[in-house]
């Protein structure tokens, strides 16, 4: 019985792909539910079927089998209750719309005064720190501008969660940071649920609250891993707790089993 | 090799699509004079066209047309391609010179082709030299055009590099310069070949000179929409043909140079 | 279309102004001035009737097309021209588009497309006439049969090589079909389109001149034929001038129209390459 406060439920997601050498399966039976206001990240090794599991929570690909619920009704397509950032800013967003018209879109076709819309789109700019860039084209920015633009359209959105597709994998260091710090800061200050997939180790303990480690394709949930750090995070300090090295070194060992191989046998297939 | 079934599978069902669509492309054509919809001496029953078609086939004189149009073309291209390498070569090498001939290339390659036939055919009379005149200076251009960008777009670092290590002149030419202005190369033969062959049949249709595009003209002024359909039916697979088979030799020139690309053969 | 890193870089202004401005006149300016002097030359010393020198032309151009023939010949063709440049535009365009979107339909009609477009568009001259007989409508009609290829299967094209990405994330943010088309399909599709377009110009005046060679008793195409028939050749040698005035101006034209539209793609394009 899902209470109230589950926002996101999966259950023996599975996922298939048909093709002419045979079908290929890349999820085998994913199952694990997501609380209002979390910040999730999900971990796994390459090409473990991260992209193919997001799609499938986005509603942009239909699962083989198994349920994805969103508020306690099934997904069957996009939700307006999710927002997508993806990790090629360059190619999600529109290189002939100005910054302000790329974080437009989305809310043309909702239900908003003109007023209502612009004030969405100021505040959202604001928010990610490029108010002063609007008018600008995306390709005139940074890469890690342009990926603010795409978390500034997903946050006008008015999303209940947030899912980002390893979306800080194409910038450097630096502007990682800056960016791991803006989705905590917009997951704290804003209560917003965000369910972030990467394949950065540190990345997923810095942020995470919860941190789900996959297998290998056919892919399960490995572990669903607490992370108990204190809420308040800030790159130098909380990256130098020795409970944070732990953390990081159990999901490390994790990642290598299930690279290996070496993890108890999967749920069989239903 | 075997073909994965779903591959084969969907090559066959593009295949029949293709086939339905040109199915329904003659049947559409067949109805509409019989439906009345334009009186059949204006757009004759498709079965009389094709019939035409078959009877030409057979016929000598229609080939021999067909061969002094072809021949036109050949002349016209040869002549168009050669000049268009050489002087495109050195014009994109010289960057004063790329410079120099910018506003000139502007104004003469807008120059509509067919606006040069009266001067032709008052140098030339009716003759296929009036033809050439016109099928040479169409299709020079595109040649031209892209052999100079080819040139020009020679890696900068790699023809450093091979200025730094003494690669003499000619040298860097077959090494640096044709293998990467010979895609452009190709490009521009393809869109040569296919203008040529609109423009050999253009003037032989506005000139006179005997060949495909005369014929049409003939067949027009005679009123014999059954002929000129067909005839126009034979220009469009030709079109088909030259278009083939440039594409194929692109492609095929194109692989060989990939793969070879590095490699001492040039 | 990956990522576009780096900035806008400038080069560094080497010299000054007027200096650059002199000699980027010297370039343009030059080649021609030399060969009118040449043609001038020859003209004059070999006094060939078939090369008026510059100045009988420039005399001859004065006379034959400042005046009514500007409105009685030239302002139809361009008339003409127009018309058949903008039906080709949304004929290409509006079905390039379904066609592009729809895979069944762009398998259909495929090698029907692939064989209308060989046939050489002057053929269908005397099929118009045939058909529309020799009306203004069947010069348009003409036009648009050669100038619609180029753009229709450039949109295909085009609209077939919409970014995956970007199509998922319109998916995802649940775009509507419209504003799919508005600010997805057409503007990634755009690039393809005004090259498209660009090729149609060049084929729409080349077959505006001949149809009215052919069948026409006004226009620029048909004066310069009688004129050649006349031996007013100083005459034809304007009239082929102003083709090509007329060329050198509608390419003018498209360039700036593609400049405004495609402000990102070349924008894109400078960024990459700084």
């Amino acid at each position: 019985m899902p209470d109230r406060s589950t926002l996101l439920r999966v259950e023996h997601l599975r996922k298939v792909y048909g093709s002419s050498t045979g079908d290929v399966e890349a999820i085998r039976d994913i199952s694990f539910s997501m609380d209002a206001g979390q910040l999730v990240c999900i971990v796994g090794p390459s090409g473990c079927g991260k992209t193919t599991l997001l799609k499938c929570l986005a509603g942009l690909l239909r699962p083989t089998g198994g349920v994805v619920e969103m508020d306690g009704s099934p997904v069957t397509g996009p939700s307006p209750a999710m927002a997508v950032v993806f990790q090629e800013y360059g190619r999600s967003l529109f290189p002939w719309l100005t910054v302000r018209g790329n974080v437009e879109l989305p809310l043309r076709h909702q239900k908003l005064t003109r007023a209502e819309r612009h004030t969405l789109v100021a505040d959202a700019l604001a928010a990610v720190g490029l108010a002063p860039v609007a008018g600008s084209h995306p390709w005139q920015l940074s890469g890690g501008m342009q990926q603010r633009v795409a978390i500034a359209r997903a946050i006008a959105y008015q999303p209940e969660v947030l899912i980002m597709d390893e979306p800080f994998a194409a910038v450097d260091a630096q502007t990682r940071a800056d960016l791991e710090d803006l989705v905590r800061e917009l997951h704290v200050s804003r209560g917003i649920s965000v369910l972030f997939v990467t394949h950065d180790i540190d990345e997923s303990v810095y942020l995470g609250q919860r941190v789900l480690v996959l297998s290998q394709s056919p892919t399960w949930v490995q572990e669903d891993l607490a992370i108990d750090l204190p809420p308040a995070r800030d790159q130098i300090t909380t990256r130098a707790l020795p409970r944070f090295t732990e953390l990081r070194t159990h999901v490390y060992d994790q990642i290598q089993r299930a690279k290996r191989g070496q993890v108890g046998s999967p749920p069989a297939a239903p | 090799m075997r073909v994965p079934p779903a591959r084969r599978r969907r090559a066959l069902r593009k295949a029949s699509l293709g086939v339905a669509g040109l199915a329904g492309f003659l049947t559409v054509w067949q109805l509409i004079p019989t439906l009345g919809l334009v009186n059949p001496q204006y757009l004759p029953y498709v079965t009389d066209v094709l019939a035409r078609l078959a009877e030409q086939l057979v016929d000598l004189a229609f080939w021999r047309r067909l061969g002094s149009t072809m021949t036109s073309w050949a002349i016209g291209l040869t002549v168009a391609t050669t000049a268009a390498v050489v002087l495109g070569t050195i014009v994109g090498l010289v960057p004063l010179l790329r410079r120099a001939t910018h506003t000139t290339v502007e104004f003469l390659r807008p120059i509509p082709s067919v606006a040069l036939i009266p001067l032709a055919v008052l140098m030339f009379g009716i003759q296929q030299r009036a033809a050439l005149v016109i099928i040479v200076y169409a299709s020079f251009w595109q040649v031209f055009v892209q052999v100079i960008y080819g040139v020009a777009d020679v890696d900068v670092v790699a023809r450093d590099t091979a200025r730094s290590f003494g690669l003499p002149r000619r040298r860097q030419l077959s090494h640096l310069v044709l293998p990467t202005a010979l895609p452009y190369l190709m490009t521009g033969l393809r869109l040569a070949a296919a203008v040529a062959l609109i423009l050999a049949i253009t003037a032989e249709m506005v000139i006179g000179n005997p060949g495909l595009g005369r014929m049409i003209e003939l067949s027009r002024s005679a009123g014999d929409a059954t002929g000129l359909y067909a005839l126009v039916v034979v220009t469009g697979l030709l079109g088909l043909v030259v278009n083939l088979v440039f594409r194929f030799i692109e492609r095929r020139v194109l692989s060989w140079h990939q793969s070879v690309r590095g490699e001492e053969v040039w | 279309m990956t990522g576009y890193p780096g900035r806008v870089a400038f080069p560094p202004r080497r010299r000054r102004l007027g200096f650059r401005i002199a000699a980027s006149l010297r370039h343009a300016l030059g080649l021609p001035m030399l060969l009118l002097v040449a043609w001038g030359l020859v003209a004059t010393r070999a006094t060939s009737q078939f090369f008026p020198d510059p100045l009988a032309i420039s005399q001859a151009f004065v006379d034959t097309w400042v005046g009514p023939a500007f409105v009685e010949d030239v302002l139809p063709s361009l008339y003409r021209l127009g018309l058949g440049v903008a039906a080709s535009i949304v004929l290409g365009v509006a079905a390039g588009t379904v066609i592009g979107l729809a895979h069944w339909l762009r398998e259909l009609l495929e090698p029907l497309l692939e064989f209308l477009r060989a046939i050489p568009p002057p053929v269908l001259i005397p099929v118009a006439m045939l058909l529309l007989g020799i009306t203004d409508t069947m010069k348009v009609v003409v036009v648009v049969s050669g100038a619609v290829w180029p753009i229709l299967l450039n949109t295909i094209e085009g609209v077939r090589a919409t970014d995956s990405v970007m199509t998922e994330t319109a998916t995802s943010f649940r775009v509507t079909w419209w504003e799919r088309l508005r600010f997805l399909v057409l503007p990634a599709a755009s690039p393809r389109i005004m090259a498209g377009v660009r090729q149609a110009l060049s084929v729409a005046l080349i077959l505006m001149v001949i149809s009215e060679m052919f069948a026409s008793s006004s226009g620029l195409g048909y004066r310069i034929a009688y004129f050649q028939r006349n031996y007013l050749i100083a005459e034809m040698w304007s009239g082929i001038l102003l083709l090509g005035l007329v060329g050198v101006l509608l390419a003018v034209a498209f360039g700036l129209v593609e400049r405004r539209v495609l402000r990102w793609y070349h924008g894109i394009r400078e960024v990459n390459r700084a």
